[in-house]
């Protein structure tokens, strides 16, 4: 229940990565006067250090008509931000390594088709190779969507962050918020190095969005992850489209200067007052194997480094995006489970929308924090760090 | 194979009052065999045997030999048996040993497979 | 993968790490030492136990000392794991390395880094070229191969080892074409406050001294306070020019050795999110530690220069006084019977750390030649030059780890090692804001690299 935003009212940001960048962006382009808080440095978490896949392939339905919207901005990042941020519209391919996990690619396909989703395509062994062809011979077939790719995470958060600033978007940094409250007419933040105020507050905070929400006592089952990705040194061009299997945890794809960055929503631990997501290096042999697998010939590929960022992952897998329930003018957008990346362009771009009271053909409604209130969820805190076993 | 400047003396050699090792091994560098002192790392066998350029670099192309002789610096990154991305300064020559140098980006050895009609479950 | 567990795991044979895990055995607990190389030494005492009598007697009595130590190790129950690749040490004391080609993890109650030093960057004008190397690496060559120049060499820089490599090499009849000095008179003046101290190091002293004397008698051409370090060549090294009192002077070379000095080699301590304080004296950054060596990280203990520039007797020290504080803390030992053990322990490293302060001084690298013009590579690794540094900066990237994300420095092969202090202060220059405040890189396993097949466990 926010009323839409007057022109040159000001809206505050909390969490300077690609959503609270992005709505920045959106929200400046209409004139209005934002300022963004961040509790690092722009890109710090999730979205600087993600695998950088821009990818609309095996998205939960709820969430394909935001990634398609999402998807044609990176198209067009360049005439946006005036840097494309690396984006190649490589293509991503999901593998099916047998015939048991064609067919579940097959249904997948025909379900989305029933829903008027098009984008993802059933391709054969033979596509496959033409596609791939140092992949092994043992893959049958897979699904293909033409218009994924790949970008590079920090170098895109900082295009969004230099756009948003030549657009007079005022970002402080090492500005942890600490405290939010809504008073009579306007937001106040409460950060170690001051209080700052708004009309409208924004919060995008990745896996540190939970505490806020919960301040507002609107408590949201999220908790942070600490997944986990390994670049390799060097290597000459072998795969042009970004990789996924069917039956196990990849995400392969191999950047322009040679390096390949293989993760997978692969789970290491956090610890989360530190902020820091920590590295299981037992649980990398598997993603190692499985690259090997596929592609025998990288097994003398050095791994160069091995790093694990801090996710907020949400009780349905589904994030939280739109208005609050429980207050006024304040509207969300994390929980993203590891594959906000690609949705960055377009959540933001939605949020402006929502926080302007402007129509959009894409609802909110599955994104919305009140369905939560509906079960019966008890509140994990978020200082506690999951460990795997 | 980049072009060889014309071959000058090697940069080192062992010293004179070196009881000489009667063993040597012999090795190949890109092709060309060379006769070393057994008991030594391949980056200071190389270096004997007046190899100068080991590597070219991923970015730019450019030369580069040996900097920190311990492990810190990664100059000194050679193939070795096939092997890319070795740290020649920490291994000890091997009779028969086959070392060459990195020509840029790492172009790893790849055997185009025979497309198999069988089915593997992972 | 099972880890097999011990009581404590040493990474490092050198001076601390093989001191330390004997002392440790001594005391009844487990110890695996692993390393690298595939003989003990570490660096300063590389190939001692392999080197023939007249390298060992050419290269000085200090190096000969490490036979000591070696002797000892051999001695004792510490498993020595020779040619083993430490690639991660977790903080709950799991350290998994890389032997034979195969993945091993041990899991630890406790763990010594006795890591070391490396040579401090030296970025200059074509410092890249092939024909350039420390002087650490002509001393390897000497240490382990009895390898030294065929030609006339350029010795270039300041500092101890500078001068000892010059020494050796006059023993072993190595032409040197010239020493080139970057320490100035002004450095000798600063250094005076500290020359009371340096004086009751006295041994010490009288060894540089003679060091410095051997030079000049040897007639070696010697320029001092050298500025403007440039080394010429296309592809490889022709030649090192300088300025000495505003007049530029050219030496024509195949090789030239750098050296400014030795810095703690970080990257495991670093990786284990231990707390580094910049040391404004000694220019680097370096663990936080109590007394006995330990880390804010619980039971991880460093001993040695890889702690802070001490030399090879203060860490074979450092190696022991830590070794007593595992004790202690794994409760082999009680507090009290450890600080009587370590009283002498400490005296003699006192004694020991008493020259530094002097060194420190007068041997301090130009600022210059650790922040250096737009046009030097700064990343040798990725090819990123200072130029591109500041331009970082000015888009807004506040530290190293922006740095890295932003243009790859510091995500090649070595991961920082080379460039990551000049990086910090290149930032903090261009900033004008403290070295310790710019921090250091996030340093993330594995430390030396591991193939896909290896950690898939082929």
């Amino acid at each position: 229940m926010t009323e839409s935003l007057r022109k040159g009212a000001d809206v505050l940001v909390i969490g300077g990565g690609i959503h609270g960048l992005s709505t920045a962006l959106h929200l400046a382009r209409a004139g209005v006067r934002v300022t963004v808080l961040e509790a690092e440095y722009c890109g710090r978490h999730a979205s600087g250090v993600n695998a950088g896949g821009v990818r609309t392939l095996g998205r939960h339905v709820e969430e394909i008509p935001m990634a398609l919207a999402s998807r044609t901005l990176w198209h067009g990042l360049q005439d946006v931000l005036g840097e494309d941020g690396g984006f190649v519209a490589s293509g991503q391919l999901k593998l099916a390594e047998n015939e048991a996990e064609l067919q579940e690619c097959q249904r997948r396909v025909e379900q989305l088709r029933a829903l008027g989703f098009t984008h993802e395509v059933l391709i054969d062994r033979q596509q496959v190779q033409e596609l791939v062809p140092t992949v092994a011979p043992h893959v049958v077939g897979g699904i293909w969507v033409s218009g994924d790719g790949y970008a590079v995470p920090y170098r895109t958060v900082t295009a969004f962050r230099l756009a948003a600033q030549r657009l007079g978007v005022q970002i402080f940094e090492q500005t942890p918020a600490q405290r939010i409250e809504r008073s009579a007419n306007h937001w106040r933040v409460d950060t170690p190095t001051g209080v700052y105020q708004a009309e409208h507050l924004v919060v995008t905070a990745g896996a540190w969005a939970g505490q806020l929400a919960a301040q507002v006592g609107e408590p949201v089952p999220v908790h942070p992850e600490g997944l986990m990705l390994m670049v390799t040194h060097r290597v000459a061009p072998f795969c042009t489209p970004v990789l996924g299997a069917t039956g196990r945890a990849l995400s392969f794809k191999q950047f322009a200067n040679g390096t390949v960055v293989i993760g997978g929503k692969l789970v290491g631990s956090v610890e989360f007052s530190a902020r820091h997501g920590e590295v299981q290096m037992d649980r990398l042999s598997t993603s190692a194997r499985t690259v090997t697998d596929l592609f025998p010939h990288l097994r003398h590929l050095g791994v160069n480094r091995v790093w694990a960022g801090v996710e907020a992952f949400t009780a349905d897998d589904i994030p939280v995006i739109g208005a609050s329930g429980k207050a006024d003018r304040l509207s969300y957008s994390f929980g993203f489970c590891g594959s906000g990346f690609q949705m960055g362009p377009g959540t933001g771009q939605r949020l402006a929308q929502q926080i302007l009271g402007e129509h959009s053909p894409i609802s909110l409604d599955p994104f919305s924090i009140g369905r939560f209130a509906q079960q019966a969820m008890t509140l994990e805190q978020p200082a506690t760090a999951l460990i795997h076993s | 194979m980049p072009t060889e400047a014309p071959l000058r003396a090697p940069l080192f050699q062992a010293l004179a009052s070196e009881t000489r090792s009667s063993r040597r091994v012999t090795l190949s560098f890109n092709g060309e065999p060379l006769s070393v002192p057994a008991g030594i790392s391949v980056a200071a066998a190389l270096l004997l045997s007046g190899i100068e350029r080991f590597r070219a670099t991923p970015v730019s192309e450019s030369p580069r030999a040996p900097y920190c002789m311990m492990g810190v610096c990664f100059e000194c990154l050679v193939t070795i048996d096939g092997v890319p991305n070795r740290q020649s300064c920490l291994i000890d020559v091997a009779e028969g040993m086959q070392v060459r140098s990195q020509e840029g980006a790492r172009d790893l050895p790849f055997d185009m497979p025979v497309v198999a009609t069988l089915e593997v479950q992972p | 993968m099972t880890a097999e567990s011990v009581d404590v795991v040493v990474v490092g044979a050198g001076p601390a790490g093989m001191a330390g895990a004997s002392e440790l055995a001594g005391l009844g607990m487990s110890v695996v030492l692993l390393d690298e190389q595939g003989s003990p030494g570490g660096q300063i005492y590389r190939g001692i136990t392999l080197a023939p009598l007249s390298r060992r007697d050419l290269l000085g009595p200090d190096y000969a000392h490490g036979n000591v130590l070696a002797k000892a190790l051999a001695d004792t129950s510490v498993r020595h794991v020779k040619e083993a690749a430490v690639w991660q040490v977790s903080r709950d004391h799991q350290v998994s390395y890389l032997h034979g080609g195969r993945m091993h993890t041990l899991q630890a109650r406790a763990v010594l880094l006795a890591t070391g030093a490396m040579e401090r960057p030296f970025p200059i004008p074509g410092w890249t070229l092939p024909g350039v190397m420390t002087a650490g690496a002509a001393q390897i060559l000497l240490k382990s191969a009895g390898a030294a120049p065929t030609e006339p060499v350029v010795l270039a820089g300041c500092g101890p080892l500078l001068y000892l490599l010059g020494w050796q090499y006059l023993r072993a009849g190595v032409p040197i074409k010239a020493l080139v000095d970057t320490t100035h008179r002004d450095d000798y003046w600063r250094a005076r406050r500290h020359l009371v101290s340096a004086l009751r190091a006295w041994p010490y002293l009288r060894k540089g001294l003679q060091l410095m004397r051997s030079l000049r008698q040897a007639r070696i051409p010697h320029f001092t306070g050298a500025t403007a370090l440039a080394v010429e060549g296309s592809d490889s090294a022709q030649a090192l020019s300088f300025s000495v009192q505003g007049k530029t002077e050219r030496i024509a070379t195949r090789c030239v050795l750098l050296h400014q000095g030795v810095v703690p080699n970080i990257q495991f301590s670093q990786s284990l999110r231990a707390t580094h304080a910049w040391d404004p004296h000694q220019l680097c950054f370096s663990p936080l530690q109590d007394s006995w060596g330990e880390l804010d990280v619980p039971g991880v203990f460093v001993a040695g220069d890889g702690g802070g520039i001490g030399g090879a007797q203060a860490a074979a020290l450092q190696g022991r006084l830590a070794a007593l504080g595992i004790a202690a803390r794994l409760g082999t030992l009680g507090a009290p019977q450890r600080d009587r053990r370590g009283v002498g322990l400490r005296q003699e490293l006192n004694d020991n750390l008493r020259i530094r302060p002097f060194l420190d001084v007068l041997y301090r690298p130009r600022d210059e030649h650790r922040i250096p013009a737009d046009e030097v590579i700064v990343c040798r690794c990725e090819e990123v030059t200072a130029g591109q540094l500041r331009e970082f900066v000015a888009l807004g990237c506040a530290g190293p780890n922006q740095a890295k994300s932003f243009g790859r420095c510091g995500m090649g092969p070595c991961q920082g090692r080379l460039c990551g202090l000049t990086v910090t202060e290149v930032i903090a220059d261009a900033r004008a804001v403290p070295a310790g405040e710019v921090g250091y890189y996030r340093i993330r396993p594995p430390i030396k690299p591991i193939t896909l097949g290896e950690l898939a466990g082929d």
